[in-house]
């Protein structure tokens, strides 16, 4: 991405050059992928034009960027793949969204994900299932699990998701490409359609570290528009450096066990060994409450799901049915069960139960207690280690259909990533190497979790990684 | 002051053999009159400025609940909380955060209501009021009852929901036909321009014992309110809406029986108050002695009050606990209020308004007729208290603002205040009047002059003629003129035969002559002199 936009930077290619390449390869391949909900060629090469014009300007002037369909936007859709979002068109932008235009992006289209972000492999999408370009005959995992393909498949320079348990990090390891998201509360929130506010953050998939990098520290800052978003000032990342001597590698044994698949396994010992090479310590951590991560997420998450999608009712917002109703609740009930998927409506019920009278204390309050103990593993940990290595996921990508009757072993896909998001800490994923056991070679993705507002640190040891191990690109895609 | 315990039981008026006590607590719901809403900047339909806004016109994105929206707390509504906190002794909560409290209607758009559960701005707090004597000077020594405060919550107001099209409006707006036919009678319509309208939500104990004290605590509470600039206070407006909690405690032969408590909702009139308390009062004692039935479980409910057939009338049962499923927004950070806030808002608070209506009445020697109209506006009283301070006499300040002042508010339609004297100017007035240098009806005139030119009073006195001639050589022309017209004989006649009152029709001619600027004590000596030597 940073090589696209200095060439156009250079006049080597126009950026109406760069954004119709895109906009022709999605023509060409998307059919087979469905990474995108909507494109806007229109609006793409006008504002293409205006950069090659010169009236745009800015460190990423003329890049073609992806963004996740919950994301407002003042034009266009904003559907959340949701049906109750089919039609919903924003009369505002999302902050993160406006940082990237003004600073030169081109916004080239929406991608798909799963229904209001809630599963882990774009098949709770109310329209289509994203394919994994690496074999699509497998997910690309979820929730951006179009914006995870898009940017695999080059169907973009880079793209934007939202990460709530995993839902960047996850299916930028499934997909083959770095996924970033930051401390909670660095990206403003402002026009990110919410699912559980107090874990949601946004971040970038790009093909390198260094390129994640540059989109956080554009988006990244305080916004008098979310309350939550942190006044720390954004410290340059500077992937280029080496990482503070003598760096720290934690290694938690509550990540390394047999649920690992073998190429998963090989992948963190690849990594290990690369960074002894390079004189970091390996320091044992321990993070006690790991196993708790999963169950404490599911009520957090659900519990602020039920109250952030009370509004999609049919008289607010949302699909209305046209079935005869008896009364107000009967329209409201029918236009509910009418209008979300299966997912989408068992979280707003368990969201629901967990917080009445009676339940409220045996699950969301323990909840939170378990997550303040989450929290303090992390800070413990901290102390130790400058980063803590660990798999993105147990595995590589599965098969469409594998696990989409079984939402148990749908959850536990973010076993590895919900921790981060509870503790509000920063956490990147980056390709660590390909199965060689699959029908299809598929990516292995290996996350490295750094402390809040430590994205700099992180950045740099990520990318010292990354150099090392050098892992396979996809080459390229068969056209539909 | 003396402190009257609500225990008493009186013999009810219906049922001879039965001693009751009536039992209320309070729940109040103000509509602060920040500029703009509680999280977001858009304008508040509370504030005066406001007041006309066309329906649906006070929206954003965050108002209407927008998937992607998110609130940011309005500090200046905080702030007014603490304030009205401090003024009802209350103690102030450090940290305070907000939770959702979630019910689905039309009206609330994002269907959760932000407010505040287990940590409220104010806790504990209490206001003593009047409650044994009645109109004038009833505060100097009549009894005072104290009313305690369980606490004050800041949370967000709900739009208002239409069930048909206002005047010459939005009727097209309901309609459902279709093909854009007008369909009446079958819908609803919403206005947001409440909806986000920082409110605060004040609990009393069940300290009330009568509609009476009931009725001069929530007119306590209004003149603070009005009085600290946190809310207009006008009722037809809903700024403050009455909920009464109410029970009754029967005594009968020793053994003590208490009927369920019934909440009336929505009171939005002193009168609605008196009138629904009074009427549950005796249906409750009524229900009693038809059923029996006392407080219990699943036994509360919740009534409204018809405005015209003057009964409260069953609205829903209420469960035990309802089912709002509270929980801390995540949208939100708490606030933390430091000691030094705290501690300068205390300080900027105001002399409260009953401590000024004893100290006009007493200290100042006002009339209370006079008392009430300086307190009825905040603005006037402020004026007032300027008007003062440049060393003007109580009396006579209040008579020029609540006369001359008066008028003119009335004519413009704006407070006293905003007329456009200067306080200096109505010293000075007051002064030339003292000084017999301008008469009633001049002071009258030079106090318009005044509200339009910055001018000194005595300046625009002079340059209007308003200034009296007192001087005897001056003000012979006149009175010789006057006497020397053929259709004064009679008057003049009525002088010599001792009537006096006749001296005012000659009066009339030399003001008339001397462009009302004679002095009539002058005149009127000279011309007695003159007729009657």
């Amino acid at each position: 991405m940073i090589e696209l936009r200095d060439m156009i930077a250079a006049k080597q290619i126009t950026a109406t050059e760069a954004t119709q390449a895109y906009l022709d390869r999605i023509e060409k391949y998307d059919g087979q992928i469905h990474a995108y909900r909507e494109v806007y060629t229109d609006r793409a090469l006008e504002r293409a034009a205006a950069v090659d014009r010169g009236e745009v300007t800015g460190p990423l002037a003329g890049v073609p960027i992806a963004i996740k369909d919950n994301l407002c936007t003042s034009w266009g859709h904003t559907t959340c793949s949701s049906k109750m979002l089919e039609d919903f068109q924003a009369p505002y932008t999302a902050t993160a969204v406006q940082r990237l235009e003004d600073a030169g992006a081109v916004i080239l289209g929406k991608t798909n994900l799963d229904e209001f972000a809630m599963g882990s492999s774009t098949e709770n999408s109310a329209f289509v299932t994203t394919r994994n370009p690496w074999d699509t005959s497998c997910v690309p995992g979820g929730s951006s699990g179009g914006s995870a393909a898009a940017a695999g498949a080059s169907l973009c320079a880079a793209s934007i998701g939202s990460d709530t348990g995993g839902s960047i990090r996850q299916p930028a390891a499934l997909c083959g490409v770095v996924g970033f998201k930051p401390t909670y509360g660095r990206i403003s929130r402002w026009g990110l359609v919410a699912f559980a506010s107090s874990l949601d953050q946004i971040g970038p998939f790009t093909k390198t570290v260094a390129d994640a990098a540059l989109l956080y520290e554009i988006m990244a800052g305080r916004d008098p528009l979310d309350s939550t978003s942190a006044d720390v000032s954004v410290e340059p990342t500077q992937t280029e450096t080496q990482p503070d001597q003598p760096l720290r590698i934690g290694l938690a044994k509550q990540y390394l066990n047999d649920n690992n698949t073998p190429a998963v396994a090989d992948a963190v010992e690849r990594a290990l060994a690369i960074y002894r090479e390079l004189g970091a310590e390996i320091v044992e951590v321990d993070l006690p409450h790991t196993e708790y991560g999963i169950p404490t997420y599911y009520i957090v998450a659900t519990a602020e799901a039920s109250s952030n999608l009370a509004r999609y009712d049919g008289v607010h917002y949302g699909h209305r049915t046209d079935a005869p109703v008896t009364d107000m609740p009967d329209l409201y009930s029918t236009s509910r069960a009418e209008g979300f998927g299966d997912e989408v409506k068992r979280r707003i019920m368990l969201g629901t139960y967990v917080l009445s009278s009676g339940y409220y204390d045996a699950y969301y309050l323990r909840a939170l207690k378990v997550r303040r103990l989450i929290k303090q593993d992390f800070d413990n940990a901290f102390e130790k280690c400058d980063a803590i290595l660990c798999p993105t996921t147990t595995a590589p990508a599965f098969e469409v259909g594998a696990k989409s009757d079984d939402p148990l072993a749908m959850y536990l896909n973010d076993v590895y990533t919900v921790n981060c998001n509870l503790a509000g800490i920063a956490g990147i994923s980056i390709p660590a190497g390909i199965t060689d056991d699959t029908p299809r070679p598929l990516p292995i993705g290996l996350q490295l979790l750094g402390n809040a507002f430590d994205e700099a640190r992180l950045m740099r040891i990520a990318s010292q990684l990354e150099n090392k191990l050098q892992a396979p690109r996809l080459t390229e895609l068969q056209p539909a | 002051m003396t402190t009257i315990h609500a225990e008493t039981f009186e013999v009810n008026p219906d049922y001879p053999k039965l001693r009751t006590r009536l039992v209320v607590g309070l729940e109040i719901h103000v509509e602060l009159a920040t500029r703009s809403k509680m999280w977001t900047s858009a304008p508040n339909v509370a504030h005066r400025d406001r007041f006309d806004a066309e329906p649906n016109s006070l929206i954003d994105p965050v108002v209407a609940g927008m998937p992607g929206t998110l609130p940011v707390i309005n500090e200046q509504a905080l702030e007014m909380s603490i304030r009205v906190g401090l003024a009802l002794g209350c103690h102030i909560n450090q940290f305070t955060k907000w939770d959702r409290k979630s019910y689905y209607y039309p009206d609330l758009p994002k269907n959760y209501q932000i407010s505040q559960y287990d940590l409220p701005v104010c806790g504990d707090g209490a206001l003593d009021i009047p409650v044994s004597g009645e109109g004038e000077g009833k505060l100097l020594d009549g009894a005072m009852k104290r009313i305690g405060i369980v606490r004050a919550h800041l949370e967000e107001d709900a739009g208002k929901l239409l069930h048909e099209a206002p005047a010459g409006g939005a009727g097209g707006v309901g309609g459902v036909g279709g093909d854009g036919e007008y369909v009446g009678g079958d819908f609803t319509i919403v206005d947001l321009n409440r909806a986000g309208t920082p409110l605060l939500e004040i609990v009393t104990q069940p300290d009330f014992s009568t509609p009476d004290e009931v009725v001069m605590f929530g007119q306590v509470l209004r003149q603070i309110c009005r009085h600290l600039g946190v809310s207009e206070g006008i009722m037809q407006k809903g700024h403050m809406r009455f909920e009464p909690n109410i029970n009754v405690v029967i005594d009968k032969d020793g053994e003590l029986f208490k009927t369920p408590i019934v909440e009336i909702k929505n009171l939005n009139s002193f009168k609605a108050v008196h009138g629904a308390i009074t009427h549950e009062y005796r249906r409750q004692v009524d229900e009693w002695v038809k059923t029996g039935v006392v407080m219990g479980a699943r036994a509360k409910s919740t009534r409204g009050w018809d405005d015209v057939k003057l009964v409260t009338t069953h609205q829903r049962h209420k469960e035990d606990a309802d089912e709002y499923r509270y929980f801390p927004d995540p949208d939100l950070v708490p606030a933390v209020i430091s000691d030094e806030w705290i501690a300068r808002l205390q300080a900027g608070l105001p002399e409260l308004p009953l401590a000024k209506e004893k100290r006009y009445c007493g200290e100042l020697g006002l009339d209370g007729k006079v008392v009430d109209a300086l307190l009825d506006d905040p603005r006037l009283t402020a004026f007032f208290e300027e008007v003062l301070e440049t060393g003007a006499k109580p009396q006579s300040a209040a008579a020029v603002l609540l006369n001359y002042g008066a008028k003119r508010a009335n004519e413009l339609g704006v407070s006293i205040a905003e007329v456009g004297a200067s306080a200096e100017q109505v010293r000075d007035i007051i002064a030339l009047a003292d000084a017999d240098k301008v008469g009633s009806s001049a002071a009258d005139k030079l106090f318009g002059y005044c509200c339009e030119s910055d001018e000194p009073a005595e300046k625009l006195a002079e340059q209007h003629g308003l200034l009296q001639v007192s001087d005897t050589g001056a003000l012979e022309g006149y009175i010789d003129e006057v006497l020397a017209n053929p259709k004064m004989a009679k008057a003049v006649e009525d002088i010599r035969g001792g009537k006096d009152k006749a001296i005012g029709a000659l009066m009339g001619q030399v003001m008339r002559l001397s462009g009302g600027s004679a002095n009539p004590k002058v005149v009127t000596e000279m011309i007695k002199k003159k007729i009657l030597g």
